[in-house]
């Protein structure tokens, strides 16, 4: 049981949403975010005055699945989010010790 | 012009006269009973007098409704015009208390003029204030003042001018946004209408007025709607209160973009549309004055949008939003005291002039001596108007207004050179007004209120600390 964060590109969500989808995922968390690595920020200008905004926008994935599917999940989302440009984002992958259905109180790799 | 409506009315009513049902019964007992000559003279002249009292009436009705919408028109343009257009600008931690210093504007000011304040600026007195005898709207009923309207009922007349008297000191709040107190602002504020606005608007519109065009000034001034007692009152009040107050903390390394261009967008919008009612409004009845002001109104907008647009495209590659909207708020600025006087086409230039003009006041005049007049109260209402003042007396033509006289020269471009003089002169005395007034204010509320929030309130931001609440709460 693993969980991945994905931070990619707001116009890829859909992609990459509908690729997790088709490879048997079954659930994800999508968090508006701003945040920058590499890729440098624009400059805005309000009445001659410039800002350099340097936190983007860009949008988060969190989604837990069983150790088989990280794989498969990880390559859907390098597919479909990935423009070769820089400011494509990035991917975390760490391990998750538990999960629990507040329904039911299922716990482990049936509740994810 | 409003004599030849009258006349065209009153033909109208004679050809027709059945629709007055009032005047039928008389008008077929002078057919069937021809008495004598001279009852049949005596029933024609009650006729005449008739019509000339239907004609009156309808006129009256009609400027009356003009007036009233105007006057309505010129109260969308404080709020939620110039709240939107102020608000979008300002970070979001301070948007409540930027609409807020608006909103009390509309409440504050209008009992004042409801209590003196009218009386100050139009009243009889001397040439430089009004006197008490309007104080308490003593006098002020429904039936027009020859002098200022003649056609629409005082209390319009009234009402009207306080949506002026509303927005000139909301204007100023664009200068000092983000760091005044509240209670500093309101006591600021009603001092100001009395030290400043009152003045102004009685030496420019009120009887006997120094600079009034036509109730007996000394220096006739041509202000049709308000360039000198409007925006440049507030826009020089507006940069002595930027200097005084001193930058907000962290201006200018800190960013302080506009946290909502889209409430800018559609305050600016109103303004545009709520400025119909200010220039064309300012006509006071609704003939073919207010067709001009209106249109002048318009032209002068377009071209100053496409005039700041096309100076910035040009500086900085891009054409913005903010910049566009800008554009257009200063033509109609620069238009403002021109709207009566001048041709469509000269409103274009002044509109085009004016937008480049402020332009380059708030690119890099603003710059180069480093005040804090956070949204530009001084660079597009204090610069604008006062342009536009001056070109007022180069552009005004007898043949829209002939203010002077039928044929007599009004501006410079018809050979009256001493026009200039006189807009010079209104301007030099606005300007010095709002100088000493605001400075002389500023003194006394900073040494017994204190003018600015704390460190750690402006740090919070003015809807928390100064009203005890959010204008946008995302937790719930």
């Amino acid at each position: 049981m693993q969980k991945i964060e994905a931070v990619i590109q707001p116009s890829k969500l859909d992609e990459v949403k509908d690729a997790l989808l088709e490879i048997g995922v079954e659930g994800m968390t999508i968090l508006e975010a701003r945040g920058h690595g590499r890729q440098k920020g624009h400059t805005e200008f309000y009445r001659g005055r410039e800002y350099a905004v340097d936190l983007l926008p860009k949008v988060k994935l969190e989604l837990v699945v069983r150790d088989e599917l990280v794989e498969p999940a990880v390559q859907a989302i390098i597919t479909a989010a990935r423009t070769g440009k820089i400011g494509d984002g990035k991917i975390f992958i760490s391990k998750i010790d538990e999960a629990i259905r507040i329904r039911n109180d299922e716990r482990g790799e049936i509740a994810v | 012009m409003k004599l030849c409506l009258a006349l065209v009315l009153a033909m109208a009513a004679g050809v027709r006269p059945m629709p007055m049902a009032a005047q039928a019964p008389a008008a077929t007992q002078t057919v069937a009973a021809p008495a004598s000559q001279d009852a049949r003279i005596a029933a024609l002249e009650k006729q005449v007098a008739d019509n000339a009292t239907a004609v009156a009436a309808a006129q009256s009705a009609g400027d009356n409704g003009w007036m009233l919408v105007s006057a309505a028109l010129v109260l969308m343009m404080s709020g939620p015009g110039l709240a939107l257009f102020y608000g979008g600008l300002v970070r979001k931690k301070n948007i409540l208390g930027t609409m807020m210093q608006t909103f009390a504007m509309m409440a504050v000011i209008t009992v004042l003029w409801a209590l003196v304040t009218y009386s100050l600026a139009f009243g009889t007195g001397n040439a430089f204030i009004g006197g008490l005898h309007n104080a308490f709207l003593h006098g002020v009923g429904l039936l027009p003042d020859k002098d200022y309207a003649a056609t629409i009922p005082l209390q319009t007349f009234m009402v009207y001018q306080l949506m002026f008297a509303i927005i000139t000191p909301a204007l100023i709040t664009g200068a000092f946004a983000e760091r005044m107190k509240f209670s500093a602002m309101l006591v600021f504020m009603i001092l100001w209408a009395f030290l400043v606005y009152s003045p102004m608007a009685h030496m420019v519109w009120g009887k006997g007025g120094l600079l009034n065009a036509t109730l007996g000034g000394r220096f006739p001034c041509l202000d049709f709607a308000g360039g000198t007692v409007v925006h440049v009152t507030s826009g020089v009040s507006a940069l002595v209160t930027a200097l005084y107050l001193g930058k907000r903390i962290g201006y200018p390394k800190i960013p302080m973009p506009p946290h909502s261009m889209v409430l800018s967008f559609i305050g600016a919008c109103l303004l545009w549309v709520g400025w119909f009612g200010f220039n064309a409004g300012s006509a006071l009845a609704a003939g073919t004055l207010a067709t001009s002001a209106f249109v002048a109104t318009h032209f002068a907008a377009a071209a100053a949008a496409i005039g700041w647009s096309i100076a910035e495209w040009i500086n900085h590659g891009k054409p913005s939003a903010l910049g566009a909207i800008s554009g257009a708020v200063a033509g109609l600025v620069g238009i403002t005291p021109a709207a009566g006087f001048v041709s469509p086409m000269s409103a274009l230039w002044i509109g085009l002039i004016v937008g480049v003009f402020c332009f380059f006041m708030v690119f890099f005049v603003k710059k180069i001596f480093g005040y804090d007049d956070s949204l530009d109260a001084f660079g597009v209402h204090g610069a604008g108007g006062t342009l536009g003042a001056v070109l007022t007396g180069i552009f005004a033509n007898s043949a829209i207004n002939p203010i002077f006289g039928a044929g007599k020269a009004t501006g410079l471009l018809e050979g009256n050179a001493h026009q200039v003089v006189n807009q010079v002169v209104g301007i030099a005395i606005a300007w010095g007004l709002s100088i000493v007034g605001t400075l002389v204010i500023l003194f006394v509320v900073d040494k017994t209120l204190g003018l600015r929030v704390s460190e750690a309130d402006e740090r919070e931001g003015l809807d928390l600390s100064q009203h005890g609440e959010e204008g946008y709460d995302w937790a719930h």
